[in-house]
């Protein structure tokens, strides 16, 4: 739950945010005729062809070398899903509610259950059909179990989109539940601050 | 009753005198919430969430009759306050287990708590072990059970099995603070549910019951499921499909929940059935045989010519009843185009009868149907194998005795121990076979107005009584004086002395009297009871509405026709409504529609039976045909009813219809004929499409619609012919079969399917030296069969039945027609 204030404030004039003088367009033919022999004669490219060999020659560059250098991604970042193991057990977090089908607009999840050995739900397959999905992170903010949820994996690159609809794929793998390195998912259906002085207690007869 | 008016929260209603509140507010679209509370049945006051106030009293609208202009308000702030404490208390306890219970989506305990607005917890009470229960085919979570005896109320007012109940729960107290500070009804509804959960009355913990599944239906949450559906998909997932069940002839209203079969394939599959439980109740046929669809890949040209090829050569088409009424209409269609014979023995006789009852009734067909028989208080069953032939008219029995305070007489040969179960007010007569006869005319004895029936018929009845003289003992009650000698305290003198005192008591004392009694031979015909007279009495006490169930043994009767008089006379001259049971689900639409022929000719296209060209919606044919869930059309059912069924499942192959084209007789769907049935035998020229499929809030019955009841010319004779004295001894066999069987359709389903056999009551087997698993060897004078033996405790008696389910067992082979036989029966 660290930093999660600094997303909280959407106060957007708060933020440093200022209008762009901008000119106002031409209307009249005289106007846009202006326009184009001032653009033309300006010279506008050489002041772009400067700039970047005055970048080219400078050693402070803010360009990222991707992709061997990768910018970090905001918490709330949503890129291909993720499905979240228990600290607990490390079993599945899912319980094959079937929410996230229902609520995806683009119908793009589906999901078969049944009863396991144990007599639980058991979900004996899940797919995401990415080619349409559309990144909008109902299916995390509906999940009652914080299974699943976006990650920042945002390179969908690969020879078959079918790549990326494997639950196994999507699943935190086991070492990684070792080392304890799973990461909470911080933007849609996380649980937000102060959570527990707004839930009404049950009262409890133990 | 009389109609009267009252007014709910302002507004005037119209409703008939002793209707509940509950049941008028719902037809009137006026929302009372009640969870316990199921039309048709009678209310149980578990939930007590119906409180409503009528006249300034709080009263339960599940239970309070109305009363002709009471003022009833449905909300005020003490019941407001009730109901949030009602459904908070529903609350306790109960596992926040929405995300994998089935129930969710479709929960009445979801729907409630939200609807109420239940935002937070004020009570608690300390929970007990109540791990779940695999019943059978049924799985019981008694954590999620709310007890609202739901269940209980319809096993027991409308299946009659009466299987469950409520068991003790053995949890603490509730904290005694709860009864001065909560409010009152909510506090009396805790302080019972808490002591209860539900239990089986048969002791074990594995269900012993004709296997409907209505206690699943109706359950309101996730306690109640079946054990194949569980966990399989969410309700809102599955699309549901109207339809009419295609399994017997009651046609009740069902949808078929379907939704794609995996992620792998996208192919619909059926998950379910579902039926408007407040209005029609399934039995476990129509609950679980679902899934008889014939799986067909794609049309198979070789064998669609030849099936050309062999109608062009064939001059009969035999047939079942398990059609609908447009495939029956264009088998006659075909008839007359092309000079076919139509072969279909169990319908045939049902015409005959039909035709035979016309004769003496003139009406085409019975004026009644089961719905007056849920209505009425007295109702007799005749020729039918009443929980198998048709298991709603046995819902129908069991719901006029439980809820009209009715009684009953069921005349068959088999004693039913399922029957005998549903009440003391049913009086089960076993007759001998083929004595049915006599059964009829003890009826006309009974109950027909003798001054009106015809002088032949009075006569012939009376002369089966008899005046004779017995001996009664009676029992009188004499008063005794005695003088006793007694210790008595002399209150002066303070000792105690000796007193006579003279002391009278009540004494009984045995009297023989000689009393004349009238005799009646019929008694003695049909094998009734020495008490059958008395208990006769006894049960028509206040009995003001009568129904008759005639059922299939009657149509292949050797005497068919005299018995088709009988029930015409015993409509006609006495107060019973007479109902008859269609031997299969179309038979009455198909006796309507088609000509039917007796014998086969030398070709025979055989229609889901085997001829020498089998179409077959059962698979294994010479050319595949849809089964019932694959197709769209109407079934005519035992309330004279057209009902419109869809299709739930893709069929890719050839119909009835693409070969009636290939003849000559165009059409492009075979639904296009649902407007051309015959108009002159009671159908009517609507547009299947036009046909609706549902119930309405007051539980009127929006479904296709209702044959007329053309009226017929009679010759005017009303003489039946005199009773016949034959009748099968020995060992007899029975063609019937076990509950949640009806035909091979059933025995396809994965829920149903079985092994057939020769069923066997338990009795039966104790005194023979049969074993469950002995083959035996089945002889009559028709033929024989070698089948195993089945126990069933389903039946009594000493009654073999032979099923029709199984299609490796042909019980044709027994019997000349009569569903009765006398066989002998010996191990092999």
């Amino acid at each position: 739950m660290k930093n999660n204030e600094q997303f909280n404030n959407r106060n957007v004039s708060e933020n440093g945010y200022y209008l762009v003088d901008i000119a106002d367009y031409p209307t009249d033919g005289w106007g846009k005729f202006k326009r184009v022999v001032q653009r033309t004669f300006r010279g506008e490219l050489f002041v772009g062809l400067w700039v970047v060999l005055r970048e080219m020659i400078k050693f402070d560059i803010h360009t990222v070398s991707y992709p061997e250098e990768k910018m970090p991604i905001g918490p709330r970042y949503r890129a291909v899903h993720e499905m979240k193991r228990l600290w607990e057990s490390d079993a599945e977090r899912c319980i094959g509610c079937g929410l996230c089908e229902k609520i995806c607009i683009s119908n793009c999840i589906k999901m078969d259950t049944r009863i396991d050995e144990n007599s639980r739900k058991e979900v004996s397959e899940y797919t995401i059909n990415l080619g349409r999905c559309i990144f909008c992170g109902y299916c995390a903010e509906v999940c009652p179990e914080l299974a699943i949820t976006h990650g920042g994996e945002y390179e969908q690159a690969s020879e078959q989109r079918e790549h990326f609809v494997d639950y196994e794929y999507m699943l935190t793998p086991l070492d990684k539940m070792k080392a304890g390195t799973q990461v909470e998912f911080e933007g849609f259906g996380a649980i937000t601050p102060h959570e527990d002085e707004r839930v009404k207690k049950t009262p409890l007869a133990y | 009753m009389s109609k009267i008016t009252i007014n709910i929260d302002g507004k005037d209603i119209q409703t008939q005198e002793g209707e509940y509140i509950l049941n008028a507010a719902r037809a009137n679209d006026i929302f009372i919430p009640a969870i316990c509370y199921l039309t048709r049945c009678s209310p149980t006051l578990a939930c007590r969430i119906c409180l409503v106030e009528a006249d300034g009293k709080q009263v339960y609208a599940c239970n309070a009759k109305a009363k002709d202009g009471m003022n009833i308000t449905t909300s005020t702030p003490t019941i407001e306050s009730e109901r949030r404490a009602i459904m908070e208390v529903y609350d306790v306890n109960h596992p926040l287990q929405c995300g994998v219970c089935d129930q969710s989506g479709e929960c009445e305990l979801q729907n409630y708590t939200l609807e109420i607005g239940v935002d937070s917890q004020s009570y608690a009470v300390k929970d007990v072990d109540r791990s779940s229960h695999d019943w059978g085919h049924l799985h019981y979570d008694p954590g999620l059970c709310i007890v609202c005896e739901r269940c209980v109320t319809a096993c027991k007012d409308m299946i009659g099995d009466n299987s469950l109940k409520t068991i003790a729960r053995g949890a603490d107290a509730l904290d005694a603070e709860y009864k001065e500070n909560m409010p009152k009804d909510a506090y009396a509804m805790w302080n019972k549910l808490n002591k209860s959960v539900i239990g089986l009355t048969n002791g074990t913990d594995i269900l012993d019951c004709t296997s409907c599944g209505e206690c699943a239906a109706v359950c309101p949450v996730g306690a109640l499921v079946d054990t194949d559906f569980m966990y399989k998909s969410n309700a809102w997932e599955l699309k549901q499909i109207p339809a009419t069940c295609g399994h017997c002839s009651a046609g009740c209203q069902i949808t078929y929940d379907v939704k794609h079969t995996s992620i792998d394939n996208p192919e619909n599959k059926i998950y379910r059935v579902m039926n408007e439980w407040n209005y029609v109740s399934l039995c476990g046929a129509g609950r679980y045989g679902f899934d008889y669809e014939n799986k067909v890949t794609h049309k198979d040209e070789a064998a669609f010519a030849n099936a050309v090829v062999a109608l062009q050569k064939a001059d009969t088409i035999a047939f079942t009843s398990t059609i609908t009424n447009e495939e029956a209409y264009l088998l006659q269609k075909m008839k007359e185009k092309f000079g076919y014979k139509l072969v279909n023995s169990e319908a045939k006789s049902f015409q005959t009868f039909l035709n035979d009852y016309s004769d003496v009734s003139g009406t085409k067909l019975y004026g009644s149907d089961l719905k007056v028989t849920h209505n009425s208080n007295f109702v007799i069953s005749v020729g039918a194998a009443l929980k198998s032939d048709n298991p709603n008219a046995r819902y129908a029995l069991n719901n006029s005795m439980t809820v009209n305070k009715g009684a009953g007489l069921y005349f068959h040969p088999v004693s039913d121990p399922i029957i005998d179960g549903l009440g003391k007010s049913i009086v089960s007569v076993t007759h001998a076979p083929l004595q049915e006869e006599a059964v009829m005319y003890l009826i006309l004895d009974l109950f027909a107005d003798k001054s009106k029936l015809p002088s032949e018929v009075a006569e012939y009845l009376a002369s089966f009584h008899s005046k004779k003289t017995v001996t009664v003992k009676e029992t009188v009650k004499e008063k005794v004086v005695e003088t006793v000698k007694e210790m008595k305290l002399n209150e002066e003198t303070g000792l105690e002395e000796e007193v006579e005192v003279e002391k009278s008591s009540m004494v009984n004392k045995e009297v023989s009297k000689d009393v004349e009694v009238d005799e009646n031979a019929l008694l003695a015909l049909v094998n009734a009871d020495k008490k059958f007279m008395e208990s006769l009495e006894k049960n028509l006490a206040k009995k003001d509405a009568f129904s008759l169930i005639v059922g299939p043994d009657f149509y292949t009767h050797p005497n068919a026709k005299n018995l088709a008089r009988l029930v015409a006379l015993v409509e006609k001259y006495s107060e019973f409504e007479v109902t008859m049971i269609p031997p299969l689900t179309n038979s009455l639409g198909v006796a309507l529609i088609c000509e039917l022929d007796d014998a086969k000719g030398a070709y025979t296209v055989g229609y889901n039976v085997k001829g020498d060209f089998t179409l077959s919606a059962l698979g294994g044919g010479d050319l595949d045909m849809p089964a019932m869930n694959q197709q769209e059309g109407t079934l005519t059912s035992i309330n004279k009813r057209v009902n419109p069924t869809n299709a739930a499942l893709d069929y890719k192959g050839y119909e009835l219809n693409d070969l009636a084209n290939a003849l000559g007789i165009k059409a492009d769907l075979v639904i296009e004929y649902t407007a051309k049935l015959p108009t002159a035998k009671g159908f009517k020229a609507e547009n299947f499409d036009d046909l609706p499929n549902r119930y309405e809030n007051d539980g009127t019955e929006v479904r296709g619609y209702v044959l007329d009841n053309v009226a017929v010319k009679v010759s005017g004779d009303e003489t039946v012919e005199k009773y016949n004295n034959a009748k099968l001894e020995g060992t007899i066999v029975y063609i019937a079969n076990p509950v949640r069987q009806f035909t091979e359709f059933t025995n396809k389903t994965t829920a149903l399917s079985q092994e057939g056999g020769v069923y066997m009551s338990e009795e039966f087997l104790s005194k023979s030296d049969f074993n469950e698993g002995d083959s035996v060897r089945i002889k009559s004078a028709n033929g024989e069969l070698v089948v195993k033996i089945i126990s069933d405790n389903k039946i009594a008696g000493e009654i073999a039945l032979i099923p029709t389910y199984d299609s490796k067992i042909n019980p044709e082979v027994l019997t000349s027609g009569y569903r009765f036989a006398t066989a002998s029966i010996e191990k092999v």
